[in-house]
Formats: C-alpha cells, structure tokens, sequence
C-alpha cells in the first residue's frame, strides 16, 4: 500500500510527544536525581549514597524483599483461586449462565480498589460483620484480630487483584477444543492428567500474561497494605511514598523508585522468558 | 469434567460448591457496605442501628450526608472532569497510536512499542514519582531561565491529567488494535486505487470501522482514570480527586459518609454494567 508522508506524521508526532516526554525522560530524570545528593553545604553532587541507605538500614531491603516474596506469593494464590472459576465458566457451566456469572467478575475491577478494600475493612474489623456473625452463631467468645494482619493484607491483595487473572485466562481456554478433552477422557486420562498435560499447557499464554497483570498490581499496589496491613505488614511503595510525601527525601525516594522498577521488571522479565512469550502478548 | 462429558456426583458438587464460595467472596464487601450506608449509627461498621437515609441527606452538626457535604461532592466533580480528560486525550492519541503501529512501518518502531507497552510493567508509584520529578525540574527551569510561572507543571488537577493519560493511552491503544487486527485491509486498498488520500481513508472507512472499539476505550479510559490512587497521589493539587478524598476519610476521619459514598459508586457501576450487557445481549 502507498504510504503518504504527512499521515506518517501527523500520527507519529503526538505520540513521539506522549512516549518522549511522559515516559522516557520522566525516567531518566528518576535516574540522575537518584544519583545526586546533597552535601551539608548545600551543593548538590553525584554520589551512590541513596543506594548505600537502601542497604545500610535493615529495614528497608528486608521491605524489599518481603514485597517480591509476598507478590510472588500472592500471584501464585490467585491462580490457584481463579484457576477452577476460569474452568468453570468456560467448559463446566451452560451458556446462559456464564455471560452473567461472567458479567459479576467485572463489577468489582470497575468500582475500583478505594471502595472494595474498605469494605473489607468494615467485614474484617474487631467489631466488623464477619466478628460479628461468628460471635453471633457462637464460634468464638471474643472478637479474632483479622485487620492489620498480614492475614488481611493478603486478602485485600488478593481481592483487588485476582479478577484480572481470569478474563486473560478465560480467553485461553475459549478457543481450546473441548474434543482434546473429550478425546484423552475416552483413551482413560484421569482428571489430573488431562489437567495437567492438555488444560495447562493450552492456557499457559493466558496464565503468563494474567500472572504478569496480578504481580504488577500487587508489587505497585499501596492502598491494601497501607489500609488493611498492620505494623509487620511493610511495603515498599510505603517506603517510596514517605520519602517523597512524609521526609520531602526525593533523592532517595528517586532511588527507591528505581529500585522497584528494576525489581519488578526483571522478574517479569524472567516470566516472560521461561515462558518464551513476549511482552506485547500480555496487553492483549 | 466438561458439559459433554459424565461425571460423578460428588465431583459436581464440590465444583459448585467453592464456585459458590468465590462468588460469597466477590460481592461480601460489596454488599455490606450497600447495607451499611443506610445504617442509622456513627460508625462505619456493625451493630445496625435501624434503617436511615441520614448519611445521604442530613445536615446537622453531628451527621454530614454525602449530599451536603461540600468537599465531597467537590471531589466527585473533580474527579469527573479528570476523567473526561484523560479519557479524551487517551482516546485520540492511543488512537493514533494504534494506526501507527498496526498501518505503518519504519524505523526504530520496535523500540517505540516497547516505550508505549512500558506503562505495563512500571508500577503506578514509580510514574507517579518520575513525572512528579522531571514535571518540577522542567518547573524550576522555566521559571530561572525566562522567569515564567508555569502551573500545571507543579502538583495540580492538570498534572494529574497528564499523569494518569500517560498509562491510559496504552489501554487505548491496545483495545484499539485489538480491532484493527480483524479489519479487512482490502477495503482501504480499494478506496487508495480510486484515488481517495490517505487521510480521507483513516477518515471514511477506517475510524467509522473502529468506531465501537474507540467508544469502549473512551469508558475504560475513564473508568481507569476515576479508580486510579497510586499514580495520582504524587501530582494531586490543592483540588482532590475522590480516591485521594476517600483515602484520606478512610485513614483520619471515617464516618457512614463513606458507606454512602460507597453504595453510590457500587450503585453506578452495577447499573452500568447491567445496561451494557442487556444492550449486548438484544444485539445478538
């Protein structure tokens, strides 16, 4: 097809505009000022000292990799959990069925994280509804401590998250034959097998690019630690936000920002790659 | 194990069991807080207090209802306003965004879909803090060197707008090709071969084609925009949008205000979802 230069223009330069000035030099800017300090006098020079406190003070890397280690963990927990409603919507349950069950998944991504996780603080408070019922029907004497838990934390992660595992993953297993199952079911596969050695590999993009989704909402996430958490439950995007919110510290924060985003992209980079996908599978 | 296949009893029913649970799970928070919002009490949890509408409607010294409360109602329309622009401004240049990378080639274009994935896998923290960074030192440079005072480059309702239209133009560019993978590329050859321009193709017959993927990017654009926190936080002004609003009631000053505030969002989303889906369905 003939290609008109000033097309290629028009669309090439507003978004030029967008990738240059809202992402490329933003970054670099993150990247020089987390390498500039300043003295007592008051000038400001290159220096590796915003990295050197992320390693002098204990707290801060042991943040660190509490929230790689909890993300990881979290991004496991909601394919386990998904995982079976996927199935079940797209193989196991009738058509008329689905597209409203489908529909139910949708609403809580729109309401938004703010809302939900403070339901869940309402549900799991001292005096919330769960503590409540269970006093109630007599379970318990006195109120269990679920927020600023860990527990509740998980929980909030786990909710705000998990719904975006599903539709990639639903997608994956629509377009896969039911007659591949019906055809090892026939030859005496058990459940497990065929789970195993058709069901999973067949929905492996979806999974890949579901988990990338959850991990990256989870290791950038701030309002479920941060509401539901509790004095254990430390995050590193906490860490961030003090420094540029609580200490005015910028240059650190700078440098904590980096950090994260270097955590953070190499470990999805080492997904994509065990997976062998790429990334631009992971928007669609 | 799928609809065409038998399967034992027990099977069946645990399946639909912890379905059952999931959903349980997905709309607890969301229910209570709808019931709670009506709850004739001064706090945010249990015991119920008997059926009110005093936190939508009061205004006395001890009970402020989401619609006299000023503040709130400020944030709300705040948040409106972010949302149509950065729904607009994502909708054109996402947009763009797609034609380019879908309809033309050149060089270093793998590079430049990589910058416009990026906001992907970059937590939202991290852009928030990047273009806080490079937004300020443009800011200051302006005003040494021609000593003009430029507003919207300091925390403001316009930064915001750039911030969060930053990672909302992905969202659109990606729905957006998603389409234009499926368009027929023949009928812009033929209407090259009679001589329309390029631009009159991208006019007449390739936008009216894209047209219900660019109208369903516009809503997610915006629903994005009005549920985003973490990116926000960082370049919020004196003018709030309603997720910074809440964060702050939910941390300093809760009362049943945020139930109501809840119910109404929670309200708005289902509705919305409900029209689009009976619309969806007649159209089948």
């Amino acid at each position: 097809m003939k290609k008109s230069n000033s097309t290629f223009y028009l669309l090439i330069t507003p978004v030029l505009l967008w990738l240059l000035a809202l992402i490329v030099i933003p970054h670099l800017d993150m990247l020089f000022r987390s390498f500039r300090f300043e003295t007592d006098d008051g000038l400001w020079v290159f220096s590796l000292n915003n990295y050197l406190a992320f390693f002098e003070d204990s707290i801060y890397w042991f943040t660190f990799v509490q929230t790689a280690l909890y993300s990881i963990g979290v991004t496991i927990l909601a394919f386990v959990v998904t995982f079976p409603v996927a199935f079940f919507l797209t193989k196991v349950v009738g058509k008329r069925y689905s597209s409203f069950m489908t529909l139910l998944l949708l609403i809580p991504i729109w309401i938004g994280e703010l809302v939900t996780v403070y339901g869940w603080m309402i549900l799991l408070r001292d005096n919330g509804v769960i503590n409540s019922f269970l006093l109630k029907i007599g379970v318990i004497d006195t109120p269990v401590e679920m927020l600023f838990t860990n527990f509740s934390m998980t929980i909030g992660l786990l909710y705000i998250s998990m719904l975006f595992m599903i539709v990639p993953m639903m997608s994956a297993l629509e377009s896969m034959d039911d007659s591949l199952i019906e055809a090892a079911s026939d030859l005496g596969a058990s459940k497990w097998t065929i789970f195993r050695q058709i069901v999973i590999p067949y929905t492996t993009p979806g999974i890949v690019s579901g988990g990338i989704i959850v991990f990256m909402l989870v290791i950038g996430d701030y309002v479920a630690p941060n509401i539901l958490g509790g004095k254990s439950s430390l995050w590193f995007t906490e860490q961030i936000y003090n420094k540029f919110l609580a200490t005015f510290n910028w240059s650190e924060g700078a440098a904590f920002g980096f950090l994260l985003l270097l955590l953070s992209s190499s470990i999805v980079w080492v997904a994509l790659k065990l997976s062998g996908q790429k990334l631009d599978k992971v928007g669609s | 194990m799928i609809r065409s296949l038998p399967c034992s009893r027990l099977y069946i029913t645990g399946y639909r069991f912890y379905i059952t649970l999931f959903y349980i799970f997905l709309i607890m928070p969301l229910v209570t807080i709808c019931i709670l919002a009506f709850n004739d009490s001064h706090y945010i949890a249990l015991p119920w207090q008997g059926f009110s509408l005093d936190w939508f409607f009061a205004d006395t010294n001890e009970r402020l209802g989401l619609f006299k409360d000023t503040n709130l109602l400020l944030s709300i329309w705040t948040s409106f306003k972010t949302g149509f622009f950065v729904a607009l401004f994502s909708t054109v240049v996402g947009t763009m965004a797609a034609l380019l990378f879908e309809e033309e080639n050149f060089r270093l274009k793998g590079l430049l879909y990589f910058l416009a994935l990026a906001p992907l896998v970059i937590p939202g923290v991290v852009l928030g803090i990047s273009i806080l960074l490079s937004s300020t030192n443009a800011g200051l440079y302006l005003e040494d060197t021609f000593g003009v005072d430029v507003e919207f480059l300091r925390p403001s309702f316009w930064l915001v707008v750039i911030g969060q239209f930053s990672f909302g133009a992905t969202y659109v560019m990606l729905l957006v090709s998603a389409r234009l993978k499926k368009f027929d590329r023949t009928l812009e050859e033929a209407a090259l071969s009679l001589r329309a321009t390029r631009l009159q193709v991208i006019y007449l017959i390739t936008l009216p084609f894209l047209r219900p993927a660019i109208i369903g990017a516009f809503i997610v654009a915006f629903l994005i925009s009005f549920s985003n926190f973490n990116t926000t936080i960082f370049l919020v002004g004196s003018d709030p949008t309603l997720p910074v609003d809440l964060y702050s009631r939910i941390k300093f000053s809760s009362t049943p205000v945020l139930n109501a505030v809840s119910f109404m969002i929670v309200a708005f989303i289902t509705l919305a979802a409900s029209i689009s889906f009976f619309l969806h369905r007649k159209s089948e």
